[in-house]
């Protein structure tokens, strides 16, 4: 605006070349603006893409999605119920969930309410380490260590080779690093002032920590646990190499399991060409893992939400 | 326990005594118990480690670099497609991903009305996208660029774009944290001399979150390489013969390798997987060194 005055004061004289350059302002916002549209552009398509395939799925197999209890889309004579799919990715995030909620809070508390400054700077870069190692090397330790080693020499459990519990297992410690970071920037963001009135009262460190940081955390606690599950539930290679493909409805632990991820990944390898139910079975798949996903993320962001104590 | 008498004349004191000790033993128990929490999981990690280099590091050697892998002869196998593939892909990846995300950082911490709602949209979007799992993108690779509009065929183009997209949000996040730790003083000395906010950014702005924006950039690339699913989903060569010459090729990669290893019943074909991974992960580790290496010894304190 100003520029303007100025040209019209000083006709040919374009102080900072300043018209010019406010056109070419213009255009390189929208080209920015045009660049972030790209990652809206992504979900557009991830949603189109997998919607498009999977309404000739569910136009051919229709309800039996939801109701059947077998999955076996490759054979002569296909069935397409989602069920133990569900099972197997309910039942192998469960294992996870149920290491990595005590191991993850546990290192939470630790790093926030007793760790020193140093021993901080230490633990918490090697944590990052776990979170940097690729899932396929989780799903070969898995596969060659847990099971024979652990599982069957150790602690003499009747394991097959592939089973959901040494999956779940890694898996929880793959979710651990997400659950331990998350939860302690949470409890580090509580007010020293509510520790020392504890302490003030006579409380110890470990009802300070327990009665006091804990629930002014919660929001952040939960949110960190439901992404945790999240990540748990859209896992492929841990439960593709370690748990078998076995779609099953049993809640077995030791037998091998069949997951939502696994079958997509195991479809996807087959080369189905495009059209087939096959091919399309990957999408429906696909759709109901992101719905999945998408559900558990909105809890957290809503929770986060709804029971953030707002501390001045 | 002995006799009631006793316990009974002692009684007053031994209560607070044996509370006082009691707290202080659930005090120490539960400190360990949080001690140990932590202990668990590095002792995986060491152990997770250990076993790898165990079980891998007698099938490393120069050749294994280089070769091609083989189905019959173990002792002649390597990784030299797969490991030429994760670099094409890295290449493809970095060209896309780096224009892209940090344009789309600049936009919304330099340009974006967050009052605006299509701002938010992005805003949003972004945190979403990064809770997506990594086989999505790869049915999103598989149905735009693989096959459907683009049909590229399961080259290594689609594969790195595919990867790209996965690790965007990434980028875009590190991207977005670097620019905000320049001080707004910057900026406002950049326009008080006359400089247009296009001009502030890219002159003062860019070259102060660099550091930054370098750090995220190889963490984004390090999370790329070491996805397998994405690329299973979109088709690639579980057996490549001969290494890939340029992103038209078929896509293989370190990653892909290793799992056909791992698939492999044979009891040879384990090691070789162990010492792919190694090579992986030493990768993974050198790319991070560079990272923190870069963040400490150009990051600015303002």
């Amino acid at each position: 605006m100003e520029a303007g005055t100025q040209v019209a004061a000083a006709p040919g004289t374009h102080v900072l070349g300043a018209r010019r350059r406010r056109w070419g302002e213009g255009a390189i916002k929208a080209a920015l603006l045009l660049a972030a549209a790209i990652s809206v552009l992504t979900t557009v398509l991830i949603v189109v893409a997998l919607v498009k395939e999977s309404v000739p799925f569910f136009r051919e197999v229709g309800g039996a999605f939801f109701t059947g209890d077998e999955w076996s889309p490759l054979f002569n004579d296909p069935e397409f119920g989602v069920r133990p799919l569900v099972i197997g990715t309910l039942l192998v995030t469960g294992i996870a969930v149920l290491v990595a909620v005590p191991v993850g809070l546990g290192s939470a508390i630790y790093l926030s309410e007793y760790a020193s400054p140093r021993t901080r700077r230490i633990v918490k870069p090697i944590l990052e380490v776990l979170v940097g190692v690729p899932t396929i090397v989780f799903g070969f330790f898995a596969l060659t260590f847990i099971t024979p080693t652990i599982l069957q020499d150790l602690l003499h459990l009747d394991v097959q080779v592939f089973n959901a519990l040494s999956a779940g297992l890694i898996m929880g410690f793959m979710i651990v690093p997400t659950i331990a970071s998350i939860s302690e920037d949470a409890m580090s963001a509580v007010p020293q002032g509510l520790r020392e009135g504890a302490y003030g009262m006579g409380a110890t460190r470990r009802q300070v920590s327990t009665r006091v940081v804990f629930p002014a955390a919660i929001s952040g606690i939960v949110a960190s646990i439901v992404l945790g599950i999240s990540r748990g539930i859209g896992e492929t290679m841990i439960v593709l190499i370690a748990a078998g493909l076995a779609p099953s409805n049993g809640l077995n632990p030791v037998d091998p399991h069949a997951t939502i991820t696994g079958f997509m990944a195991a479809t996807a390898k087959g080369d189905n060409p495009a059209g087939t139910i096959g091919y399309q079975s990957i999408f429906a798949l696909g759709l109901t893992l992101f719905v999945l996903t998408l559900v558990m993320n909105m809890i957290a962001i809503r929770f986060v939400r709804k029971y953030r104590q707002v501390y001045e | 326990m002995s006799s009631a008498a006793e316990a009974a004349a002692a009684g007053a004191v031994r209560t607070s005594f044996k509370s006082g000790r009691s707290t202080r033993i659930w005090e120490l128990a539960f400190k360990g118990c949080l001690a140990s929490c932590i202990l668990v999981s590095l002792l995986v990690l060491v152990v997770l480690l250990e076993q790898i280099v165990n079980d891998g590091i007698g099938s490393l050697s120069l050749g294994f670099l280089t070769d091609t892998p083989s189905r019959i002869d173990p002792a002649s196998s390597g990784i030299g497609p797969a490991l030429t593939g994760t670099l094409w892909l890295m290449l493809v990846c970095t060209v896309f991903i780096i224009p892209v995300g940090v344009a789309t950082a600049v936009y919304l911490e330099e340009y974006a009305d967050s009052d605006r709602w299509f701002n938010r949209v992005i805003e949003v979007n972004i945190q979403n996208l990064a809770a997506v799992p990594s086989i999505v993108y790869g049915v999103l690779g598989l149905a735009f660029l693989v096959r459907g509009p683009l049909s590229m065929g399961h080259v290594l183009l689609a594969g790195g774009l595919t990867l790209g997209l996965l690790v965007l949000p990434v980028l875009i996040v590190a991207g977005r944290e670097a620019i905000r730790a320049v001080p707004p003083s910057i900026r406002e000395g950049s326009m008080a001399l006359g400089a247009t906010r296009w001009q502030t950014v890219w002159k003062q702005v860019l070259p102060a979150s660099l550091p930054g924006i370098a750090t995220g950039a190889i963490l984004s690339l390090s999370r790329a390489i070491g996805e397998t699913a994405p690329l299973i989903v979109i088709g690639a060569a579980a057996f490549a013969t001969s290494s890939p010459t340029g992103i038209f090729d078929d896509v293989t990669a370190l990653p892909i390798q290793i799992f056909s290893w791992i698939s492999d019943p044979q009891p040879e074909f384990k090691s070789l997987a162990a010492a792919g991974i190694i090579v992986l992960m030493v990768i993974l580790l050198a790319m991070n060194a560079v990272a923190i290496w870069l963040r400490n010894r150009y990051e600015r304190k303002w």
